[in-house]
């Protein structure tokens, strides 16, 4: 089991620790509803080092990425950051990525589970103009999420985050090191991601939590998946996979048909106008926990799966993702989840479930 | 890892505490530790009847969820309601204010079959 440069840290916060994509990771600290409502009302930070990063060079890089990933590489210039997705010819996802311009080069920062798969995925589609390197063991990345985040940073970090836009990033010194400040997240509360080597970033970690003014909170996977359900967010292996393409998943804003060929924009393209499966999300009516792989039931018949659910911490009721035929998708049908047996009322609703992240204000 | 000594237990990490014939019930300081954040109890109806290892509820936490099995056979006489409005009181206090419901027990001879406190320790060590 791989240990991030954070692990004996999570150790002396009696973290409860479990195997994540081939990582022993924290998945709470404390309790997961405590450390939810930490990044909803103030501070929380996450390891989140098991991530993938690659850098991608080369004169050929623009072009490469443009027929590697679905969105439109020419809308982000330096400094900017773009949420995409790499897809096979058929149009199945392989992974959901984000990609950074940096001057020289571009860096895609990819699922831990996935890094093996989409290095060979790129590789395979190279070219003698692009370089990939997978710098994934010399990156560590730290999150820090929630209204406060930018105070405690700008002290911390001895800069000024104040104008730096949704989806935007700079590069800074910090102890001597180079660190990316990205305004980026998986929460919807204002956050930030940071980038550095190891030594920067347990650095930074120390530095976060011994700061008086304002309390921050260690948050585990745990929180982590409620905080990004809440806001709908898709997450690879359970909402989206290589048998879900991006216009089933309601991915089409990522997916730009005008910017030119692109693996997977034909498959896409037929979907686009096929009556298919759509990605729904619902919240139930009644007291229960919708989760992964239970049936989604109209009128006595199967139509569906969840594919994945929880107990909203802000919300304080059940709310869930899943797929359902087109027919039945539409924001006010009533379905119904068999819940162990049991058929319980839910209604399908337009997301996200929480609808008060500070995501996109103003710092 | 708390486990009172003047407790019994079962396999699936229940423990009951006896008084005459009556079973009182809940899940260990081990089972809420596993279970993490509960966010509700659905409970069986009062007077209904189970026996020894039938489900009889569940257990809803926030990553999962998990059955309660009758540890001993017999009829369902009492509900702890107050979970229904403080489910995390099973996390914070399992073994006193987090009991979860008493028992009219029908076959005093399966009370042998529960785990003492240091057969249980070993069992989750």
């Amino acid at each position: 089991m791989k240990r991030t440069s954070l692990y004996d840290k999570h150790i002396s916060l009696n973290a409860k620790m479990v195997p994540f994509a081939g990582y022993s990771m924290p998945m709470s600290y404390t309790r997961i509803i405590d450390e939810h409502n930490a990044v909803r009302n103030m501070i929380g930070v996450f390891d989140v080092s098991h991530m993938g990063e690659f850098k991608i060079s080369g004169k050929g890089a623009e072009s490469f990425l443009q027929l590697l990933t679905i969105n439109d590489v020419k809308k982000i210039s330096t400094g900017q950051a773009q949420y995409s997705a790499l897809c096979l010819t058929n149009g199945g996802i392989v992974d959901d990525i984000v990609l950074y311009h940096f001057e020289e080069y571009y860096m895609m920062v990819v699922n831990a589970a996935n890094i093996k798969d989409d290095y060979n995925w790129l590789l395979k589609n190279s070219n003698e103009d692009v370089f990939i390197e997978n710098i994934s063991e010399n990156l560590n990345l730290i999150s820090v999420q929630g209204p406060k985040s930018a105070v405690i940073l700008n002290d911390v970090l001895d800069c000024n985050l104040n104008q730096l836009k949704y989806y935007n990033f700079i590069q800074l010194i910090f102890n001597g090191d180079s660190l990316i400040v990205s305004r980026t997240g998986y929460t919807g509360e204002l956050g930030f991601e940071i980038y550095g080597n190891s030594e920067s970033i347990v650095s930074l970690w120390d530095n976060i939590f011994d700061y008086k003014k304002l309390k921050v909170m260690p948050v585990g996977l745990g929180a982590r998946d409620t905080l990004r359900l809440e806001m709908n967010y898709a997450l690879y292996g359970m909402d989206i996979s290589r048998s879900i393409n991006p216009i089933e998943a309601g991915l089409g804003w990522i997916t730009s048909f005008n910017k030119g060929d692109f693996i997977g924009r034909d498959a896409l393209l037929l979907e686009k106008n096929e009556n298919h499966k759509r990605r729904i999300s619902f919240e139930m009516l009644e007291r229960a926990v919708p989760r992964n792989n239970y049936d989604i039931i109209v009128n006595g018949n199967i139509v569906g799966k969840v594919t994945s659910g929880t107990q909203s911490p802000t919300l304080d009721k059940g709310i869930g993702i899943g797929y359902i035929h087109v027919n039945h998708s539409s924001p006010g049908t009533e379905i119904s989840i068999d819940i162990r047996s049991r058929d319980k009322l839910a209604v399908i609703v337009n997301p996200p479930f929480y609808k008060y992240g500070t995501v996109n204000n103003s710092i | 890892m708390n486990v009172p000594e003047n407790l019994l237990y079962t396999d699936e990490h229940e423990w009951v505490k006896i008084d005459n014939a009556i079973a009182t019930i809940g899940i260990t300081d081990y089972a809420q530790g596993e279970l993490g954040d509960i966010v509700f109890i659905e409970f069986p109806n009062l007077n209904s009847k189970f026996k020894k290892g039938e489900s009889m509820g569940t257990i809803e936490a926030v990553k999962t969820v998990s059955d309660i099995y009758m540890p001993i056979s017999g009829k369902i006489v009492e509900l702890n309601d107050a979970l229904n409005d403080r489910p995390e009181t099973v996390n914070n206090n399992p073994f006193n204010n987090g009991w979860m419901l008493r028992v009219q027990i029908t076959d005093m001879d399966e009370v042998s079959e529960l785990m003492n406190s240091k057969q249980y320790i070993t069992f989750i060590s």
